[in-house]
């Protein structure tokens, strides 16, 4: 009886911190505006690098010159969203200061109620950092633009399980501050990780040898070239999420045990 | 001002070293980041002999010789484009009101030595890309030509990036589209490079002076957008027009910083 009650108060209560995450990040629309613009401007660039490689070698990687040029801004929208370049979250600040003591003794799961507030962060930011390239993209080169309404599904599944799968890592990036003093080391191995082995910087599939292996067997393939791929056609649609979700459990799940972690040590240093 | 600018920027450096293992640290993370362009460089040429007509080591040279403006500049001007937080944060006055330019004060505002790292990173490129490529040594003179003028051309960038925050105070990402993109750009051949945006930063912006048209020149090579001759030396005067641009806009935002008064 009582964890019937329970149940039915908790997805409410994470529904209104989606909803307050996506309000949170709306208040900052001109900073959003500014990313995307930003984010248009090295699209441009980054698409230009492609499409001199795709015109010497045409159908590399089984793209061709569009498919190429529409990986790059389909990616740049994907920055704002996943937060590719780190952060996003106010943990590491809360656990400077303090105040994760009081996060943790509130009656919802620090890291369920984090996922929700960015969820709520990446739907807006989607919305106002992920068109404007792509529109930008469209209209000076022309991009793919999916008809088929199941590849679309597919796509914005896959987009879904990404942004889990960034928060997932972000997450595990953010609670490291409990046991380092100076976050900034971290902060910078996981922006070379995330930036390079997700794809962002150049496709995954023009990795050489072992090293493209290597990369589309890790984490963040299932950020950036993954959902690419889907929305390009390109890859097996439930084998592909299967891998995706692989990962957003696996990080979740370390998450979990982190949580924990970090429980114990905030009341052995609060005492 | 040189020894203003030292004096100052000594004081931060000291009070970083106060952290000898975050110091040492940062420098080798700087080194890491920079050198994922590089990375891009060679992951591109895995997979072809030549980029819109250039070699591996033609880009790496351009690369290089553009890195080295940048990352000095990004060392010494780049805290310029903080002037949006200094603002908001209303830290700007204080500025304002010592006996030293707020230029200075703003470029070496929490100086980071640490990018000393990305400075080394870029010249072992350029080393490199110099020691590979069978260059004419008459043409060499114009090496360090480039560099210089890359650097003038970075912090005029910079300072226009820093005055076009006083009027963008909510959106401070957008001048980093102007800085930071430009190195961006500056990294591969033109021609990689549509016939009108080649254009707009030949004549409007004058980034191809950062290293496309003086490399051209010192690696012997025609322009494939066919312009003449003579733009291979137009770079010197192109940068200080820029200078002086980014000087006045920069007087123009502080003569019309309204504070805010808290």
């Amino acid at each position: 009886m009582s964890s019937h009650i329970r149940r039915c108060k908790t997805i409410p209560l994470y529904a209104r911190l989606v909803r307050y995450g996506f309000r949170k990040h709306a208040t900052y629309v001109w900073a959003a505006l500014a990313g995307a613009f930003t984010n248009s401007v090295f699209g441009v660039l980054r698409a230009y690098i492609l499409i001199a490689l795709w015109q010497t070698r045409p159908g590399l990687a089984g793209y061709d010159v569009t498919d190429a040029v529409t990986y790059c801004f389909v990616t740049q929208a994907f920055i704002g969203p996943m937060q590719l370049f780190g952060g996003g979250l106010g943990i590491p600040e809360r656990i400077r200061s303090g105040d994760i003591a009081l996060d943790l003794i509130r009656p919802a799961s620090l890291q369920l109620s984090s996922l929700a507030e960015d969820l709520g962060r990446a739907a807006y930011l989607f919305l106002v950092r992920g068109f404007p390239p792509m529109l930008l993209g469209a209209a000076m080169f022309g991009i793919v633009v999916p008809t088929d309404p199941g590849r679309w599904a597919a796509f914005l599944a896959g987009f879904a399980i990404a942004v889990v799968v960034s928060f997932g890592w972000r997450y595990l990036v953010a609670l490291s501050v409990c046991w380092l003093v100076d976050d900034r080391g971290v902060a910078v191995l996981s922006l070379v990780l995330t930036t390079f082995f997700s794809g962002l910087m150049v496709p995954l599939h023009i990795f050489p040898g072992w090293l493209g292996d290597l990369a589309a067997a890790l984490p963040w393939a299932a950020m950036v070239q993954l959902p690419t791929d889907l929305y390009l056609g390109k890859a097996p649609v439930l084998e592909t999420l299967a891998f995706q979700a692989f990962w957003a459990v696996v990080l979740l799940a370390l998450g979990a045990l982190g949580t924990r972690a970090i429980r114990h040590k905030v009341v052995i240093q609060g005492g | 001002m040189v020894r203003t600018y030292f004096l100052l920027a000594w004081t931060w450096t000291r009070a970083a070293a106060a952290y000898p293992a975050s110091f040492w640290l940062m420098t080798v993370f700087g080194v890491i980041i920079a050198a994922l362009d590089v990375a891009v460089i060679l992951v591109v040429f895995a997979n072809t002999t030549s980029l819109a007509g250039f070699s591996r080591d033609e880009v790496l040279f351009l690369y290089g010789a553009a890195s080295v403006s940048f990352t000095v500049c990004d060392m010494f001007v780049s805290n310029l484009d903080r002037v949006s937080q200094h603002i908001k944060a209303g830290t700007l006055d204080t500025f304002l009101i010592r006996p030293v330019s707020a230029w200075l004060q703003l470029a070496t505002d929490r100086f980071n030595g640490t990018r000393v790292g990305r400075v080394l990173q870029a010249g072992a490129v350029l080393g490199y890309a110099l020691a590979v490529l069978d260059l004419d040594w008459r043409r060499a003179w114009m090496i360090p030509v480039m560099v210089v003028t890359g650097m003038v051309i970075f912090t005029a960038l910079w300072t226009l990036a820093g005055a076009l925050q006083f009027a963008l105070t909510d959106a401070p990402e957008v001048s980093s589209s102007f800085t930071y993109g430009s190195q961006q750009l500056s990294q591969y051949p033109f021609s990689i490079y549509g016939r009108d945006l080649v254009g707009g930063v030949t004549y409007v912006v004058p980034l191809a002076f950062i290293n496309w048209q003086p490399g051209l020149y010192v690696l012997g090579r025609d322009d494939p957008f066919g312009t003449p001759e003579f733009m291979r030396f137009m770079g010197p005067a192109a940068a200080l027009v820029l200078a002086l641009l980014a000087a006045l806009a920069w007087r123009q935002g502080i003569r019309h910083y309204r504070s805010t008064g808290s």
